[in-house]
């Protein structure tokens, strides 16, 4: 096979693939394609039969708690485990009898799985040595440098930091060009500030490089910080789909609402609807939601979660009350709990409505009549509402959240 | 006043150097009566310095030949067992299968059991099963209870391996002989050679087994019991200095391999 030189040619990169996979590829657009793929062991549904499609060089992040199917779903995508039906299509070649060793795609595995009896060299030789590539010296000084680690080369992985032994791991998959990098929460092991730094660096070569990265994390800012699209799963299935932005503003289930960010639930009961607004009914209130932005398909009568996230909503003395425009939607309350976070405050606020809204204010000209037991009307612009299917539990995604977080800052989270 | 805060301050080093002397001072014994030159046939009192021995290891009858056949023992034992023991130790750990959690408990009997009892029975197995008592049937009882100690030092080795390298070695292309050679034998390695040593130092040793199981064969420790009873040759004490002293150097010789190697990290 021909020695890729450069890291930034798609020609060489397909090359290299197409050698590994031992199949004929013409260039495909979709590096990965799911179909029907699940996994089960013995009464347990890790996956529920999926089909996933990911667009060749996108940055693509599978979202969701531990548990959910992620981990599992990553890890028949390398072939690491035989899903119990469906099939896995790498660049249109069907894999799903490939043993690992035969997959053009590489993982950067949890906590990096470095070989400890080997120093970082040929840690990353590792993947050219094994497919006979005899003068790997260039290209892993050139891959070293890629990620910054060229003083390193001669050191064994425990005498490197958190940080080092996550770069050599990168180094070690993206050295062999595989079709699919594939991420199994990569920084779950660093501390917050190098978490940041690793996603940028993650980010800069992924850009750099071009290769299709597959990213599973519990960590929804990092999802949305690296990912052009973001795959939100729950319970092993794929609840939605979509960019960063799309998916805060227009979540298609609690789950979602609730897992991306935080969001203010309303339970209502829908009193009219007229063309393009309904018009929603709770404790006494009306709010209105546009008709696009509404779920489930209702009629008046039918129940609906009016939906809206905490820094939409305008907070205003009750004793202002009279200055807030017509048409927005209002919500009357009481400052429950106010706290300073430096860019915002956010508050608290028992409504009849809701027990607990939440709601930011950024902290331009600060009201010092806002404070707990004041009370307030709450207003916001009805086109950021967003109606959901009053079906669901209400609180989905909330728990599994602070689950998530909390396993961050002890050991990096357990794995689905 | 001041010895006795000398001696508070240097207590823990004052109690290490008399453990020490208490293990070495059997061996200085055995070396320095290497160089005796005893009247008469017993080497327990000192009589006057003499080379005789060291110049002469093989002067007594029977005593190398005995010597020969314990190394050949303890050098195929040694082998058997670790090739045995490592790959029950693998099934074990890596494995879930039928009577797993028995074999874990029957693998450590040899260990709890008597050699005595061990030694007798599996005496009179080969005897009710007609097997000539030999070279073979010393063998057998060696592998059988070096089993045990390499089963037990490989498996703790393999259970703290992360099963994360060996996929790790797969999706980087190694098929799976390449993961067995390149990641999982490294990773093994020093479980499988503290095994193999466990092994030959117990084999080459072994008298309560062997005595049930030799026949007319008789192995260097047997030689030494016999010899013991009408007068020990001042050979057995080169040999035994011997092996101290190459045991010694190959501690050495590991543990200067080690600081190097960390060196160069």
């Amino acid at each position: 096979m021909t020695t890729p030189e450069t890291l930034n040619g798609p020609a060489d990169k397909d090359a290299a693939a197409t050698a590994v996979s031992g199949t004929a590829a013409e260039a495909p657009a979709d590096a990965v394609r799911l179909t029907g793929i699940s996994k089960t062991y013995g009464s347990f549904t890790a996956v529920h039969p999926l089909d996933l499609t990911v667009p060749a060089g996108s940055f693509f992040a599978l979202l969701g708690a531990s548990g959910c199917g992620k981990t599992t779903t990553l890890r028949m995508i390398a072939g690491l485990e035989d899903p119990s039906s469906g099939s896995v299509r790498l660049g249109g070649a069907d894999v799903t009898a490939l043993p690992p060793y035969k997959r053009p795609v590489n993982t950067v595995f949890q906590n990096y799985a470095l070989f400890p009896h080997l120093d970082v060299f040929e840690n990353v030789a590792f993947g050219l040595r094994r497919r006979g590539i005899k003068s790997v010296k260039k290209q892993v000084a050139e891959m070293l440098d890629l990620v910054q680690l060229g003083a390193l080369a001669r050191r064994k992985p425990h005498q490197l930091s958190g940080g080092q032994q996550q770069r050599v791991a990168v180094a070690r998959a993206l050295i062999n060009q595989p079709q699919v990098l594939l991420l199994d929460e990569p920084l779950g092991a660093l501390d917050l500030k190098l978490r940041r730094q690793m996603q940028l660096e993650l980010k800069r070569i992924q850009t750099e490089v071009g290769i299709t990265f597959i990213h599973v994390t519990h960590d929804q800012e990092e999802a949305m910080t690296m990912a052009d699209t973001v795959a939100v799963m729950n319970a092993g299935r794929v609840e939605q789909m979509g960019a960063p932005a799309d998916l805060y503003e227009n979540p298609a289930s609690t789950f979602v609402a609730n897992f991306l960010g935080t969001s203010n639930l309303i339970e209502t009961e829908v009193l009219g609807a007229d063309g393009d607004t309904l018009t929603l009914g709770a404790a006494g209130e009306r709010l209105t939601l546009p008709a696009a932005r509404c779920r489930p398909d209702v009629t008046a009568g039918g129940r609906v979660l009016a939906g809206v996230r905490p820094e939409k909503i305008t907070l205003a003395h009750a004793d202002d009350a009279d200055a807030i425009p017509a048409g927005r939607n209002q919500v009357r309350g009481t400052i429950v709990d106010s706290s300073f976070i430096g860019v915002s405050t956010q508050f608290v606020i028992d409504s009849p409505v809701c027990p607990e809204l939440e709601v930011f204010v950024p902290n331009v000209e600060r009201d010092g009549r806002l404070l707990p037991g004041a009370p307030v009307v709450l207003h916001w612009n009805p086109e950021h509402t967003f109606g959901l299917d009053a079906a669901q539990d209400i609180d989905a995604g909330t728990d599994t959240d602070t689950d998530a977080e909390s396993g961050t800052a002890s050991a990096g989270g357990g794995a689905a | 006043m001041r010895p006795i805060r000398w001696l508070r301050k240097n207590l823990v080093v004052v109690f290490g150097v008399l453990t020490l002397v208490y293990l070495i001072v059997p061996n200085l014994v055995v070396l320095l009566f290497s160089f005796n030159k005893p009247n008469g046939r017993y080497n327990y009192t000192w009589t006057r310095f003499s080379t005789d021995a060291w110049q002469h290891p093989c002067g007594v009858a029977g005593m190398c030949d005995s010597l020969t056949l314990s190394l050949k023992l303890a050098v195929y034992a040694t082998i058997g067992a670790t090739v045995l023991g490592t790959m029950t130790a693998f099934a074990l750990a890596r494995y879930r299968f039928r009577g797993r959690a028995t074999t874990n408990m029957l693998i450590f009997l040899p260990m709890a059991m008597p050699e005595v009892v061990m030694g007798a029975s599996l005496g009179t197995l080969f005897l009710n099963m007609r097997i000539q008592f030999g070279f073979w049937t010393i063998l057998i009882a060696h592998i059988m209870f070096c089993l045990s100690f390499v089963v037990v030092a490989v498996k703790a080795r393999v259970m703290s391996m992360d099963p994360r390298l060996e996929q790790a070695a797969q999706d980087l292309y190694a098929s799976p002989t390449q993961t067995f050679l390149r990641v999982t034998l490294p990773l093994a390695a020093p479980g499988i050679a503290a095994g193999a040593l466990l092994s030959f130092a117990l084999s080459f040793d072994d008298y309560i087994i062997t005595s049930f199981n030799a026949g007319n064969t008789v192995t260097f420790p047997m030689f030494v019991w016999g010899s013991a009873q009408r007068g020990t040759p001042v050979q057995v004490n080169v040999i035994g200095t011997a092996m101290f002293v190459i045991a010694v150097l190959l501690v050495l010789a590991g543990q200067l391999l080690g600081s190097s190697r960390r060196k160069v990290r």
